[in-house]
């Protein structure tokens, strides 16, 4: 048991080691890379524009741009880019546009280099990173009826409209991938435990046993009630795992992981949104009564107006409003601290590459160190989104005192 | 400002999906992995009770067998008093039987021995009252052997008794 046990640990230790030394070596790669191309343009200054094109002034290293577009959707799984050539994953782009469905993969878009049946790729701009149609660019187009945009290129004003993009982009693509991990995670260990009926839990159920009974324990039965709290934990147990998995996987910089799920908007917005109905949805009289008559509140407060009520009305918005903000912002803030540790290495090469090494150095110990800080935030927020989740649920269903 | 405009697609994609890992977790993991739990803390709940009865039961076995062991001990030593007691009420009384055989006996003796002194003195007596006697005949005969001596003996003898 215990050579196992041994064995595992260092599996462990092997794979964590080699994910810190994959990191280390890409980011050296890609400085080696950029400094590489540096240096070339500094030995030959007076051949600059013959030997490197316009593509080259792209290249200049744009620390904002280049955060942004790492936390940001996209409609590619980005990999790496050796030299010129970009290895990445095309996606599968559906788009609904003059009452027709539009399937095809991104790759068809050349990275906006080219327009496949009028879609275009949006390079910059405003609408950088979305797909609009360029009905000049369509044959078969011959009706308007979407939402048109003009967008100022190549000089002039093009006349573009926006077909809705139901397109599997990297972040739907790493909800999949986060699916397919949690059923296969939970149902497993679901089995695990049909099967190992009323014994000690082993492997991967003794890793996440600790986490369930938590959430259990200390999150929805505090929060909610010996009583009640059972209706409420698989939503709970859900949200729990789902958040802090993609917070994981969001640390991960490489495929599956690297997608930046819980710092998207939308992704927290739609369980906050989950969070709002359940709420609103399970809440008893007593809730209600609580929000348009709140007891022991002066009456001046209510009639004729109604400040009180108009307060609480609002809170019942505002709390899942904060929560999707909270969970945004905080995954957010922690890839854009790192990513800028990252940058720095860049900016400095640009200016002398040997300043650039040295740089990286001092950047990769920050960035490890916030690196480890996130781990401790991943945990942290997957907790709070859980617990005031749970907290909503227990002031909505708590009974009259 | 693509950062925080959510777009529809995602939204779209989020909600199906979460919906669908609600649900399905909530079929196939939760429900059992519940169940689960909750037979195994019912059962783990239940062999503490019973330990503690165990416990509990143990404690009253040791209680009650400690007063029984206290009420033989108890029980002995009334018994090796009640024994000891009788030991010397037998040997007091041994003696006190063994005393009075003595002076009985000793008592008896004393009679016996007085009865033989007195018979030997009678004896004793009767012998030495011959003896006198003989002795008195021999000594008269002797002294009486002569008239004169006889007239002067019966002389004193008469003498000797008074008319009052």
């Amino acid at each position: 048991m215990t050579k196992i046990r041994i064995g595992k640990r260092k599996i462990f230790l092997g794979v964590s080691l080699a994910l810190t030394a994959f990191l280390i070596t890409q980011f050296l790669f890609a400085g080696t890379q950029h400094n590489q191309q540096v240096a070339a343009r500094q030995q030959e200054p007076d051949s600059h524009e013959a030997a490197w094109p316009e593509e080259v002034e792209e290249e200049e290293f744009n620390a904002g741009e280049s955060i942004i577009e790492h936390i940001i959707d996209s409609h590619e799984w980005h990999i790496a880019t050796l030299g010129e050539t970009h290895i990445s994953i095309p996606l599968p782009v559906i788009l609904w546009h003059d009452g027709k469905l539009h399937i095809f993969m991104s790759s068809k878009l050349h990275h906006g280099h080219a327009s496949y049946k009028g879609f275009r790729l949006m390079t910059e701009g405003e609408f950088k990173g979305k797909i609009l149609h360029d009905p000049l660019e369509d044959p078969d187009y011959n009706y308007l009826d979407e939402e048109i945009v003009a967008v100022e290129q190549e000089g002039g004003k093009k006349q573009y409209d926006v077909p809705l993009d139901f397109s599997i982009t990297k972040n739907v693509a790493a909800i999949f991938i986060s699916m397919i991990i949690m059923s296969w995670m939970f149902i497993s260990i679901a089995k695990r435990y049909k099967k190992r009926k009323g014994e000690a839990p082993k492997g991967l159920q003794s890793l996440l046993e600790p986490l369930i009974l938590f959430i259990r324990d200390d999150v929805a039965k505090e929060a909610i009630g010996v009583k009640r709290h059972e209706r409420y934990l698989p939503f709970l147990f859900t949200l729990f795992f789902f958040i802090f998995l993609n917070n994981l996987l969001g640390l991960v910089p490489f495929f599956p992981g690297g997608a930046n799920v819980t710092g998207n908007i939308a992704v927290t917005g739609v369980m906050a949104v989950f969070t709002f109905l359940i709420t609103t949805f399970s809440a008893n009289k007593n809730y209600w009564k609580h929000i348009f008559n709140t007891p022991g509140v002066p009456w001046w407060l209510k009639i004729p107006i109604p400040i009180m009520p108009l307060v609480e009305f609002m809170g019942i918005f505002t709390k899942p409003f904060v929560l999707m903000v909270r969970l945004f912002a905080n995954i957010t803030a922690g890839h854009i601290i790192v990513l800028g540790f990252i940058s720095l290495v860049f900016i400095f090469g640009n200016i002398q590459p040997a300043m650039g090494y040295g740089v990286s150095i001092v950047s990769i110990a920050f960035a490890v160190f916030m690196g480890l800080l996130e781990l401790l935030v991943a945990f942290i927020q997957a907790y709070v989104f859980t617990l005031l989740s749970a907290l909503y649920f227990g002031m909505a269903t708590e009974d009259h005192h | 400002m693509e950062l925080v405009s959510p777009g529809i697609g995602l939204i779209f994609w989020m909600t199906l999906s979460f919906a669908i890992l609600i649900w399905i977790l909530g079929k196939f993991a939760w429900k059992p992995i519940m169940k689960s739990l909750k037979e195994r803390e019912d059962s783990i709940d239940e062999a503490l009770h019973a330990a503690d009865k165990a416990r509990e039961e143990m404690k009253q076995l040791k209680f009650s067998n400690e007063k029984l062991l206290a009420e033989a001990k108890d029980e002995r030593d009334a018994i090796l008093r009640d024994a000891r007691k009788v030991r010397d009420k037998i040997i007091d009384e041994a003696r006190e039987k063994a005393n009075q055989e003595a002076n009985r006996i000793v008592e008896n003796a004393k009679g016996r021995i007085e009865n033989e002194k007195m018979a030997a003195m009678t004896d004793l007596k009767n012998q030495l009252a011959s003896l006198s006697i003989e002795i008195a005949e021999k000594v008269l005969k002797q002294e009486l052997s002569d008239e004169k001596k006889q007239k002067d003996y019966v002389q004193k003898l008469i003498d000797e008794i008074n008319f009052n």
